[in-house]
């Protein structure tokens, strides 16, 4: 009778079927890729006047910009992640795993890595992008491979809220019907101009507290201001907190959804 | 409009009415979109107003009041081609294509359903702009014309989803109803004038018909309407097009129903 | 009771809101028997299932499958179990050779030893041919039979079906008896199987449990359960369909109704077959002309019927597509 495969295993055996599930189904993931970009050609273009504020720290909207997309890619794919956990809760795959040996860590990382694949492969793709409209990478090469590397962990961050919406509610729609509510954190962010920027002293005070603009600011140093570890460190930190916090309840309700004994 | 085009389009508005009565909180994402959107351009990007060259009277949560108020019009209007799907996948709509002799009243009855959506959502929205101190130079008639323009808008857009649903009959076209009017409306002055715009998107804006409408009804929001005439006439013209688009896709669902 | 089989003493499942959908069943299978699992809908087949399989923990009585307990050794039972659940959960867009990689694998196969298994579990349920095509382009039947194919991977002693017919047509769910057969009786593996349909218990199963609301009102080989109720039966059905109430009237004297007849009427004969003439006679003395006249043996829906006080087949919410029940 064989027994349980190894871990890194049974992870890389749920995240392939993830992955090629995810890809084989293009109207998922070319919005996910397509509408970043949209809005950075958008935005880069209807807000380039703003570097003319005296001490704006660019004088490039874009490369102010870029970051955003790297975020909203990252976040998409959660959404993506996170409704393809919930229909396979909804449908019984999570059953069909379940019955393995499998360990529920494994099919919870695994599941939603199809949508985390996602964002890596929207990362590199706004990079390039980036570059060949002009942004200009302060760091270095060195700077934006870190920035490739902290794109893909902040998205496996947001995974990991995908993951928990989608065991605490074995939903889809409930899924995406949660998602506008991280979008407003978004928008009540630093992603549209500097904090010291911001005029309104309510919005400005969010938005300094606002943890995503801790994951902007972060990386949007690595591309403006040069080696930062006051803006690095920050950003870091509160990815790791997410992903320990988010992947933590996810296990919680994964317990409680997965009865097995 | 026979007896019974009326009657279909009433059995319809009545049937979307009263599930938004039923379930007051599918109205939420439709509003709490408009107002994130107002918070974070009017609130958040103010300090754009001091970009040199940047010249708007009543200041920039009106300017940005104007386009988020055009925008949830456009999206207001989009909710009935999704209802119209969605009833489509559950089967009430195959039925009334199937029982209604009269099929326009299908057309007319989703896109009054997204008007009256479009009212609630707008009341709310100019009573909380309002009331939190937004400036409105011009009278009571400037403000009429901007709520007529984003009728017009929200009726057209209505009328280009309701197509699309006819079409394809099934929500996954959702996206697609959204996008391009999503990108529609971002090339477009949204965050300055146009001319502070350059580039491409300064190009791009100049030739969109969405631009007419947002610069005639910036205008009537500072008391100095501009292009009232072009704005209204675009508009007017988007709409004609969009009915002819929508009863196109009727008929072409007609033959399908048989 | 061999190591291989399943044993179950006062199994409860309650739900929240007081739903007793398992009200405390004994039963026990021995090795290499096909125990049928027969009820109606919502009689609580799927939640015993569910429990057999450990993947919901009962909140009363206990049970063990091939000799481990449910609560207390779930890994060792997953590991003796193959189950293909109600709703065969696949994924649309994998093959079905990538069904059978990830399945293998999570099992600990190697990847060669999951693709010889696998092989010859395609061949055996007949969709070679289709494997390498996105399951989402499968047939009903053909994805129940590679959810079989599934189950049997890492060659499980204890197998679990629950409803594994329901809505088949007639060539796919013979096939798949036959296969359930060949497993039972070759490689000596238990089955578990549950079932609306009366002729597939009464076909496959060496034993049957019936189930209903949450109770085994009936347990026995299907001829012990039907020589229980001995009698048979005899279904007359009227020319004229505007004669079925007289119809029903004229049998009545004869015994009691009998498991539902479509087009007719049927009385339990309680005198036995030698009544027939007289069921003749008083037919004739009655001028109702009778287009078919038959006798049946006792059939599992009688069975029901006599336990239950309810007809199987009849029942308000049964599927509408089960078969006729043989009429042996
Ligand atoms: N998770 C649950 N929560 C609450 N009630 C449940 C749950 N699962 C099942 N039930 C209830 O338990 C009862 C038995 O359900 P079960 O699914 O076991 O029936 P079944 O015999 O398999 O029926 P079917 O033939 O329809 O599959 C039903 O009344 C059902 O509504
Ligand atoms: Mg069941």
């Amino acid at each position: 009778m064989p027994g349980e495969p190894h871990l890194a295993r049974q992870i890389a055996l749920i995240a392939g079927r993830s992955v090629s599930r995810t890809f084989r189904q293009p109207e998922l993931i070319i919005p996910v890729i397509l509408f970043p970009l949209i809005l950075l050609a958008v935005n880069a273009a209807g807000l380039s006047s703003v570097t003319q504020l005296p001490g704006f720290p660019t004088d490039r909207y874009i490369n102010f910009a870029i970051v955003v997309c790297f975020i909203q890619g990252a976040l998409f794919a959660s959404i993506t992640a996170g409704t393809e956990l919930a229909s396979d809760i909804q449908k019984g795959f999570l059953d069909r795993l379940a019955l393995t040996p499998a360990r529920r860590w494994a099919v919870l990382v695994g599941a939603t890595f199809g949508g985390t694949s996602v964002a890596i492969v929207g990362t590199v793709i706004y990079l390039a992008i980036g570059l060949i409209f002009g942004v200009t990478i302060s760091t270095g090469i060195p700077g934006a491979v870190l920035l490739v590397a902290l794109s893909i962990y902040v998205a496996l961050a947001f995974a990991g809220i995908g993951s928990w919406l989608a065991v605490r509610t074995g939903s889809p729609a409930a899924v995406q019907g949660m998602f506008p509510l991280i979008f407003v954190l978004f928008f009540l962010s630093t992603m549209n101009l500097p904090a010291e920027f911001i005029e309104k002293d309510w919005f400005r005070t969010i938005a300094q507290i606002n943890p995503i603009s801790f994951l902007i600011d972060g990386m949007r140093s690595l591309i403006i201001t040069g080696w930062d570890l006051g803006e690095l460190l920050p950003c870091i930190g509160v990815a790791t907190a997410m992903i320990v916090l988010f992947y933590g309840l996810a296990a919680r309700a994964m317990r409680q959804r997965v009865q097995r004994t | 409009m026979s007896g019974s085009t009326a009657q279909v389009a009433r059995a319809v508005l009545r049937r979307t009415t009263i599930h938004t009565y039923k379930n007051p909180a599918i109205i939420v994402p439709a509003l709490a979109f408009p107002l994130v959107f107002l918070v974070a351009f009017a609130g958040g990007l103010s300090a754009v107003s001091s970009v040199p060259g940047f010249d708007f009277a009543a200041g920039y949560t009106a300017f940005q009041f104007v386009f988020v108020f055009l925008q949830m019009s456009a999206f207001g209007g989009i909710f009935s081609g999704y209802r119209l799907a969605e009833d489509f996948e559950s089967g009430f709509a195959r039925r009334l294509m199937v029982a209604a002799p009269q099929r326009l009243g299908l057309i007319i009855g989703y896109t009054l359903a997204g008007l009256v959506r479009f009212a609630l959502i707008g009341v709310i929205l100019w009573v909380l702009a309002l009331a939190t101190g937004m400036q409105v130079l011009g009278g009571v008639l400037d403000v009429l014309g901007i709520v007529a323009l984003g009728a017009l808008v929200s009726a057209a857009c209505a009328l280009w989803s309701i197509g699309l649903a006819l079409r394809y009959r099934t929500v996954d076209i959702g996206s697609f109803m959204q996008t391009p009017i999503f990108v529609l409306l971002f090339i477009a002055p949204v965050y300055v004038p146009l001319v502070l715009l350059s580039g491409w998107i300064h190009s791009a804006a100049s030739i969109n018909p969405f631009t007419l409408l947002l610069d005639a009804a910036r205008g009537f929001i500072t008391g100095e309407p501009v292009k009232v005439i072009a704005a209204f006439a675009a508009a007017l013209g988007i709409l004609a097009l969009m009915w002819v688009w929508a009863t196109s896709q009727l008929r072409r669902a007609e033959r399908a129903v048989g | 009771m061999g190591a291989e089989g399943i044993r179950v003493e006062g199994l409860e499942r309650e739900f929240k809101g007081g739903i007793r959908a398992v009200d405390g069943i004994d039963l026990e299978v021995a090795p290499g028997e096909i125990y049928g699992f027969l009820g109606p809908n919502g009689a609580g087949k799927s939640t015993t299932v569910l429990m057999l399989v450990t993947l919901l923990p009962p909140t009363g009585g206990r049970a063990t499958v091939a000799g481990f307990d449910v609560v207390k050794q779930g890994p060792q039972v997953r590991r003796m179990i193959g189950a293909a659940l109600q709703e065969a959960a696949l994924d649309d867009f994998l093959t079905g050779w990538e069904h059978m990689d990830l399945q293998g694998g999570l099992h600990g196969l190697s990847r060669k030893e999951s693709r010889a298994r696998g092989g010859e579990l395609l061949e055996r349920v007949g969709l070679v041919d289709a494997a390498d095509r996105k399951v989402g382009g499968y047939s009903g039947g053909m994805k129940r039979r590679l959810d079989l194919a599934l189950a049997l991977i890492h060659r499980p002693r204890v197998l679990f079906l629950d409803e594994p017919t329901t809505g088949l047509d007639p060539q796919s769910r013979s096939a798949l008896w036959g296969e359930v057969e060949r497993l039972a009786r070759e490689e000596g593996v238990t089955v578990f199987l549950t079932t609306q349909y009366l002729e597939e218990a009464d076909v496959l199963a060496g034993r049957v449990g019936i189930i209903d609301r949450g109770r085994i009102v009936a347990e026995g080989t299907p001829s012990a359960l039907k020589a229980e109720i001995g009698r048979v039966s005899l279904e007359a059905i009227p020319s004229r369909s505007e004669d079925r109430e007289r119809l029903r009237a004229a049998l009545a004297p004869f015994g009691k109704p009998a498991a539902h007849s479509p087009r007719g009427e049927a009385v339990r004969l309680s005198g036995g077959a030698e009544q027939l003439a007289d069921v003749v006679r008083a037919l004739d003395a009655a001028r109702i002309e009778v287009a078919e006249l038959q006798l049946h043996q006792p059939s599992l829906d009688d069975v029901f019927l006599e336990k239950t006080g309810r007809s199987l087949e009849g029942s308000d919410d049964s599927d509408a597509e089960a078969p006729e029940p043989a009429a042996a």
